[in-house]
């Protein structure tokens, strides 16, 4: 176990390697100076090459991709261009409020997405079967903004019940997981668990009817086990499929919720993508998109383990 | 025949209709099945004349859109009636099953030996470890090497023949009247098929087992059985002891049958008998003998009604109208 663990470890290196690459050669393939966006248009020539050499953007691209390696290994991103603060600390917050509203969203959607799909297995082709497949296509289907903007109508606008827009009361960024802050989660996170839920729904259902259809489910009921007991079987046989698609899902929400957090103003990486790329801040944007994608490398790795460790037929060798 | 109150299994016009489109297909039209304890009885046919349906039925295995007739009697239970409850405790303690692909009909994500665990554990309502020290007895019984080990494994860890024996300790785990084998050695290789009939012929012995075996293979079925049903689109067409049968096949099917094996008489380049025709669509089966689009002997009464069992000798019965007509003693010895 321990051994395969570190093996897929092993693997993970090169594909991180490639992933900082492709992030680093973002920033020079966006058209246009990274630096025009903050110069004042009247800037002389030879200000613009200062500016330039300051930056380090006056050096080969292998250069200057090796210096930024060697300071992202020191854990240095450099600094956002727009605020002057340093990177590591945006993304670290943005990372933390995102994983949190992720998370969330995933439990939902997994919750209710396991139940709809093993209802809908169970009775395919009956009246519960449609249902379930109604609310989970419609979750897949709706465009998450949309439900989000409805969301926030009759919840906030028209009953009050929820605040619509921000992590914590008076523009707190810092999520703590106290009633205050609970309150702001809600909305985002059901809007949000909308995705998993149709994505996961879908995926069970497919599984269980498979996994119905299989000869060692009437093996089970020809050796006298009754339908709770064929049940848990079932759940064994589907868990390690399930488990991969939710953390998939974890994975895109975590970077893929630039709607969502922007319709609620959710302090979270998907947030600060969005005032990067508008804002033209190269530094902020490398890092974040940096982060992210090793957030998604790491979250594979996990999931791989974990199914193997589900799924003996899976090899470890 | 034996009378009903002999028998441990027993069944009388057993029909099987499942749900096809709008109408219905009748899969099994009205078998009777008799066994003593410790008698084999081979169901041997094609693929889709009603074998496996017969044999899962004796089970209420089928699903409930499916509609089963007759009157099946088990160890002096009438199965038909059983509660689901009794239902549960039925199977897999009076009546057991084995199937043709072991690959498939063990848990891939479960350990072997927890499999055959849990269904100990739910008939005797024992630990734990004392269902375990009995899947080590039975794997010890059906001779798997080192089978403190082979427990542990996962299905996939297990070649076929070995995963079939496991399968036959599972079956045996606890200690059935009746078993229940759907082309248990279909699967395996030639050399792996014979160990397997062994080994089942003697457990049969030891155990005092009755056994209902499907199998399409002549040969196996002589092998294992003391008697031999033939199917035919969802009929017994002929049935007897397995040397009557064999040395005297009366059923045109049966002789069809018998005459299209491959045997070491067979030269080189000779063609290989095979019956004309393909078998019957059940939802729509032909007027009179189902056989009789097939059949070299048809005539045109055979079309009007299904033949009655006729007599060939003591224990050995045939459907078929021309018997009285054909010269079937010619080649009896």
């Amino acid at each position: 176990m321990l051994r395969y663990a570190l093996q897929r470890l092993l693997y993970v290196m090169p594909v991180a390697f490639g992933v900082s690459i492709v992030c680093f050669l973002l920033v020079h393939l966006a058209p246009g100076d990274p630096l025009t966006a903050i110069m004042p248009i009247d800037a002389t020539a030879d200000q613009q090459a200062e500016m330039r050499a300051a930056y380090g953007f006056d050096r080969p691209l292998p250069v200057q991709y090796g210096i930024w390696l060697w300071k992202v290994f020191h854990g240095d991103l450099g600094n956002s261009i727009a605020s002057g603060r340093p990177v590591v600390s945006e993304v670290a917050r943005a990372v933390g409020n995102s994983l949190i509203l992720a998370t969330l969203a995933t439990l939902i959607g997994f919750g209710f997405g396991t139940f709809f799909g093993f209802v809908a297995g169970y009775f395919r082709g009956s009246v519960l079967d449609r249902l379930a497949s109604l609310v989970s296509i419609l979750g897949v289907s709706v465009p998450h903004y949309w439900l989000g903007m409805v969301m926030v109508i009759v919840f906030s606008a028209i009953l009050g019940w929820l605040p619509s827009t921000g992590a914590g009361p008076g523009g707190s960024t810092d999520w703590r997981p106290d009633f205050d802050h609970l309150r702001y989660i809600i909305l985002p996170a059901l809007t949000m668990s909308a995705i998993p839920m149709g994505i996961i729904s879908r995926t069970v259902r497919a599984l269980v009817a498979d996994i119905l259809s299989q000869d060692f489910v009437q093996a089970l009921r020809a050796k006298g086990m009754g339908e709770w007991d064929v049940f848990k079987h079932v759940v064994r046989n589907a868990a390690p499929t399930a488990l991969a698609v939710m953390g998939l899902q974890l994975g895109y929400l975590l970077g893929g919720s630039i709607l969502i957090e922007t319709v609620f103003a959710w302090p979270g990486t998907g947030f600060l993508l969005n005032t990067a790329i508008f804002q033209r801040d190269l530094p902020l944007l490398q890092g974040t998109i940096l982060v992210l994608a090793f957030f998604f490398v790491g979250l594979n790795l996990i999931v791989d383990v974990l199914q193997s460790a589900l799924d003996p037929r899976i090899q470890r060798g | 025949m034996s009378s009903p109150s002999s028998s441990i299994v027993e069944a009388r016009n057993l029909t099987v209709d499942f749900a096809a489109g709008r109408g219905s297909l009748r899969a099994v039209c009205g078998v009777d099945l008799s066994l003593k304890p410790g008698e084999t009885v081979a169901l041997l046919g094609e693929s889709g004349s009603g074998k496996s349906v017969t044999l899962r039925a004796l089970m209420r295995l089928h699903p409930n859109s499916a509609k089963i007739g007759g009157a099946i009697t088990v160890d002096g239970q009438d199965v038909l009636a059983l509660s689901p409850a009794q239902l549960r405790a039925y199977r897999g303690r009076i009546v057991s099953m084995i199937f043709q692909d072991p690959g498939l009909a063990f848990d891939p994500v479960y350990r072997i030996g927890d499999q055959i665990a849990e269904t100990v554990m739910r008939h005797e309502g024992c630990s734990h470890a004392q269902a375990r020290k009995r899947g080590l007895e039975l794997f010890e019984r059906v001779r798997i090497p080192s089978p403190e080990r082979r427990l542990d494994n996962y299905p996939h860890e297990m070649s076929g023949g070995m995963r079939q024996r496991a399968m036959i300790a599972l079956a045996l785990a606890c200690r059935p009247k009746v078993l229940l084998a759907d082309e248990p050695t279909t699967a395996l290789d030639a050399t792996v098929q014979i160990q397997v009939l062994l080994l089942l012929r003697e457990l049969q012995r030891e155990f005092g087992l009755a056994i209902v075996f499907v199998t399409h293979d002549i040969g196996v079925a002589v092998e294992i059985a003391d008697r031999i049903a033939v199917m035919y689109a969802g009929r017994i067409v002929e049935s007897g002891s397995c040397a009557s049968v064999i040395r005297n096949p009366s059923h045109p099917y049966t002789r069809g049958l018998l005459a299209s094996r491959a045997h070491a008489t067979l030269a080189k380049g000779e063609r290989l008998y095979a019956i004309p025709g393909s078998p019957p669509d059940l939802a729509a089966p032909p007027p009179g003998c189902a056989f009789g689009p097939r059949c070299d002997r048809f005539i045109d009464g055979c079309a009007a009604d299904v033949p009655e069992n006729i007599a060939i000798e003591a224990g050995h019965e045939a459907r078929c109208f021309r018997l009285s007509a054909l010269e079937h003693g010619s080649n009896a010895a």
